[in-house]
């Protein structure tokens, strides 16, 4: 395999991944946290460097998920004081952790090779130059296997508990009436979403894990509303921000997890603008017509309040509506002509008279 | 005393003494609000989006003056701001999603840029990445003197408006119904932020902002229940953070500025909320086992037991 085609496999996985777990994060409304472990993890690695007294995956590993669950815990117990609430315990905790570990490598490791760039934007594009060994046999990036098992866990995981992470999540009431432990599937999806940032933090970094974990999502959020159909679409935008940003960042010659990031961010804005159902465009138009609607039925109230009195001529100018109704000339002959167009009203040399289809659909207006 | 004597003539530690203690007091009396509005996580996200920002700067410019660059980083910040403001009221995104992806995103698109420059060749790109973890010994008075108005200004606009900041913060349904601009206000209260995080990307970097932001305010509001109060203990808690944690890491050997600042921090916020006397956990607890006692000496045992 050459190196890109392993960074490209690394990624893809690394995408389908997190953002398998991205879905329920923000369905549950606990995305940051994905931010609060990837950054607290720190001390964790650092004691792993420690006790292996050098460099090691295992160790490494095991170290940073256990800072990650003792920061789960910790902003659980801050939470619980009711003293500091919901995402300000994780601002309190994460700094905190990410302090004490940059204090303690700059104490006691300032030579060692923790470098602390590599643990905010990640080393993937090195991805295909650490070999996973068994006993001397070369079996191939370790990146690409620790990313392989993390995606094999993380589905498993889905597929036991889905039903349980579905009720919970929608509602942790009836989950807990019918003997669900809300709690306890909480801790589950933290428990993964510490190993999965772990992992994928070794293989890509920081910020590209909390990438990968919300903006996929996000972005499938965005576009339907079904649980299935979001979880295989962040999967699959999550991939695509993966193939698509490592080729942005190799035309560029720019960081690979840089160019990731850059194209969920891309894919992101796009679904922003132009979901059909959430997008800013959609939600600008059906403003918009909402607003004619709206119009036109207040023309023909104001005709149908002034029909059959004296002051009826005069009540159905066109320049009296403008003034009664506090339109502008130009909403003014929008309206009429949307009216018209509607067979709800006609004009007569500068008056606008009801039509019988008009006189309908004000009774149908009363009515309601 | 010498650390006094070194506080007011050695150059280094007094710029960084004083660029800590500005951060301290900008960022905890903006904090403080963001605290009481339950958005401090936005210091977090918004110290994230200003990477793009200086880079664009520094790519527009060639300059690495700090504060064209730090112009930079408030306009990507507030831009970051205003996003996710629009969103969280528009789509059916909730607040913390979009905290991350916009922090997330910017990150990740400055983080592109910046490899982008450092390819360049430019002898000038150097120094780009201290926004990122912060170097707070390479302040200079220049960067003090820019982070004076830049405060100045924020906390001007904060006494300003203090009314109308102190109605939205804590009934916006309130503040709404006797007219106020509620939409122009949340605005203006959350892009102040931006204030404290142009000042502390350089003393404490990308990463600790978040504690910057959240921890003076936090503090503070277990000792009082006023709002002026609050502010001006937050305030003097961020300050006293900013010093000691400068002082201690130019004392002891390889100590970082930003993260000793940060646990000082963290100190302050523990002890207050453990021992804070008015909703401190400790004075909490005796005042409840107090309480207990006397319903049990008038007889109110079932009470007690419930209470309990």
């Amino acid at each position: 395999m050459t190196s890109g085609v392993v960074i490209l496999l690394t990624g893809v996985l690394c995408a389908a991944a997190c953002a398998l777990l991205g879905t329920f994060l923000i369905l549950r409304r606990e995305a940051m946290m994905t931010d609060a472990i990837s950054h607290a993890i720190l001390p964790g690695l650092v004691a792993g460097y420690w006790i292996a007294s050098g460099p090691n995956l295992l160790t490494g590993v095991v170290g940073a998920t256990g800072a990650a669950l003792l920061t789960v815990a910790l902003v659980e117990a801050l939470q619980r004081t009711r003293r500091i609430e919901g995402g300000e315990a994780m601002g309190i905790v994460f700094p905190a952790m990410f302090a004490l570990g940059t204090v303690i490598v700059s104490r006691s490791f300032s030579n060692a090779h923790l470098d602390t760039d590599a643990i905010l934007y990640g080393n993937i594009e090195f991805s295909s130059f650490e070999r996973f060994a068994i006993a001397g046999h070369d079996l191939g990036p370790s990146s690409l296997w620790l990313m392989s098992v993390l995606l094999v866990v993380n589905v498993t995981f889905l597929f036991l508990f889905y039903k349980e992470l579905k009720l919970t999540t929608f509602d942790p009431g009836l989950a807990a009436t019918i003997g669900l432990s809300p709690v306890l599937i909480h801790y589950g999806l933290m428990f993964v979403l510490s190993m999965t940032t772990v992992g994928a933090f070794t293989a890509v970094g920081a910020i590209l894990v909390v990438a990968l974990v919300i903006v996929p999502a996000a972005t499938a959020y965005l576009l339907t509303d079904d649980l299935f159909e979001m979880i295989v679409g962040s999967a699959m935008i999550g991939a695509l921000s993966a193939v698509s940003g490592y080729w942005l960042a190799i035309w560029w010659d720019a960081s690979v997890s840089g160019g990731i990031v850059t194209m969920t961010g891309v894919f992101f804005g796009l679904a922003l603008l132009f979901s059909p159902t959430e997008g800013l465009v959609a939600r600008a138009r059906r403003t918009r017509v909402n607003r004619q609607r709206f119009a036109v039925d207040m023309l023909l109230m104001h005709l149908s309040t002034h029909e059959l009195t004296p002051d009826a001529p005069s009540e159905s100018s066109i320049g009296h509506i403008s003034a009664a109704l506090h339109w502008t000339p130009g909403e003014t002959a929008g309206t009429i002509r949307r009216a018209v167009d509607r067979n709800l009203a006609s004009r007569t040399n500068g008056t606008v008279v009801l039509t019988n289809q008009g006189r309908d659909a004000v009774r149908t207006l009363l009515d309601r | 005393m010498s650390v006094l004597h070194d506080l007011i003539f050695d150059y280094t530690l007094r710029n960084v003494a004083l660029g800590a203690m500005l951060l301290g007091i900008v960022s905890g009396v903006l904090g403080a609000f963001a605290v009481l509005r339950r958005q401090g996580l936005l210091g977090d996200s918004l110290s994230h989006a200003a990477l793009p920002g200086i880079c664009i700067a520094f790519m527009l410019t060639g300059s690495r003056e700090t504060i064209v660059l730090l112009i930079g980083a408030g306009i990507a910040g507030w831009l970051g701001t205003l996003l996710l403001l629009r969103t969280v009221r528009d789509t059916k995104l909730s607040e913390d999603t979009m905290l991350g992806v916009v922090l997330s995103v910017f990150f990740g698109v400055g983080i592109l840029l910046l490899t982008l420059i450092q390819q360049g060749n430019d002898a000038n790109q150097a120094g780009l990445d201290k926004y990122l973890f912060g170097q707070a010994a390479s302040l200079i008075a220049d960067d003090v003197i820019s982070f004076v108005v830049i405060g100045a200004l924020g906390l001007i606009v904060v006494i300003a408006l203090y009314k109308e900041f102190k109605v939205i913060s804590f009934d916006p349904a309130f503040a709404f119904s006797i007219g106020l601009p509620t939409r122009l206000l949340d605005i203006i209260l959350t892009s102040l932020l931006v204030v404290a995080v142009m000042i502390g990307l350089q003393t404490v970097g990308v990463v600790l902002m978040a504690a910057m932001v959240i921890g003076p305010g936090a503090a503070a509001r277990q000792w009082t229940d006023r709002l002026h109060v609050m502010l001006i203990l937050s305030a003097l808690f961020g300050a006293i953070a900013g010093v000691s944690g400068a002082v201690i890491s130019v004392q002891a050997a390889r100590i970082p500025t930003g993260p000793m600042i940060v646990l000082s921090l963290t100190a302050i916020v523990l002890v207050s909320l453990f021992l804070a006397p008015r909703h401190g956990l400790l004075p909490d607890q005796i005042r409840r086992r107090r309480q207990q006692t006397r319903l049990r000496d008038r007889g109110f045992d079932a009470v007690a037991e419930v209470r309990s």
